[in-house]
């Protein structure tokens, strides 16, 4: 029972976080609005019984992910106002369009009830369960092959956003290491014969 | 004991809360971005609860995968983004025409 209540709570609190994201002028408290409603999300998890993937959400969304975010809409100088122009003369359409959404997936929850025995309640786990060892032991016995790709896919990742973000600017002083390495002294020099000066 | 379809109709709310963002901030495309990113949220939701009420934790497995998946996809969405913040200052979707699409 109390976990029906904490599960509406927190219910409430995911919606509220989600309307902030979609409603805040700022790009700013949108994001703080994202952060909002992923550790609340977390905590949702966690009443699932979705320990490690709870803890994961914390630590990858908003500690990596959401602080990347923040750096980039900090760094970009948007001009605000153009971009909310248009704003209440779309909001109609979205609101119909969210409420219609919502309207046939209701329906099909509750009509349909899924072919789900609805009252049926999951198995409580036995004590001393660890969700991570579970999900650890299948991650790398029966979903290794695609663990091994999730891994190439942030190595692409990785690259991708460097090459696409690194840039060289023409006429840019900057040291060609190879070319100082190369160098030799008579590169460097050169020794001029003449005659002294002097004597007349 | 949460119902099931209280879960699946949080996910719903969610899910069309953020497809309802996208209408609504057509023009910005950091928070259609954001908005992606809160549509991926509702969909894990899903399947959290579908793993938990069947007891079958590959709906959990697919979590993780689809986290891997998110976070690449913000890494190189913000990329784009300031990219194309630096070559045309702007990041309204309408000045992004070159293609006439």
């Amino acid at each position: 029972m109390f976990t029906n209540i904490l599960f509406y709570a927190f219910g409430a609190l995911v919606v509220i976080a989600a309307l902030g994201v979609i409603t805040a002028r700022n790009p700013v408290h949108c994001a703080l609005f994202l952060v909002f409603a992923f550790f609340t999300s977390a905590v949702i998890w966690l009443l699932l019984e979705a320990e490690f993937l709870a803890v994961t959400l914390l630590v990858v969304y908003v500690g990596a992910v959401m602080v990347l975010w923040l750096f980039v809409v900090m760094m970009l100088d948007i001009d605000l106002a153009k971009l909310k122009q248009g704003f209440t003369r779309y909001a109609p359409l979205g609101i119909l369009i969210a409420l219609i959404v919502i309207a046939e997936i209701a329906a099909v929850e509750w009509v349909r009830n899924l072919g789900l025995a609805p009252a049926a309640p999951p198995v409580p786990k036995p004590a001393g369960y660890s969700n991570t060892a579970e999900l650890g032991e299948l991650l790398y016995t029966q979903f290794l092959y695609p663990f091994e790709v999730a891994a190439v896919i942030l190595l692409v990742a990785i690259v991708a956003a460097i090459t696409l973000t690194m840039r060289r600017r023409p006429g840019q002083k900057v040291q060609d290491i190879n070319r100082q390495v190369a160098v030799r002294a008579k590169d460097r020099i050169r020794i001029v014969k003449m005659d002294a000066e002097g004597g007349q | 004991m949460i119902p099931l379809s209280h879960v699946l109709l949080l996910s719903g709310i969610l899910f069309s809360l953020s497809v309802a963002g996208i209408f609504i901030n057509r023009k910005n495309v950091l928070l259609l971005l954001m908005c992606i990113e809160l549509m991926l949220l509702s969909v894990n939701m899903n399947f959290v609860a579908f793993s938990r009420y069947l007891g079958n934790l590959d709906g959990q497995v697919f979590v993780f995968f689809i986290l891997t998946v998110a976070a690449a996809e913000a890494a190189i969405g913000l990329a784009i983004l300031v990219v194309l913040f630096r070559e045309r200052q702007s990041i309204n979707v309408e000045d992004l025409d070159t293609m006439r699409g």
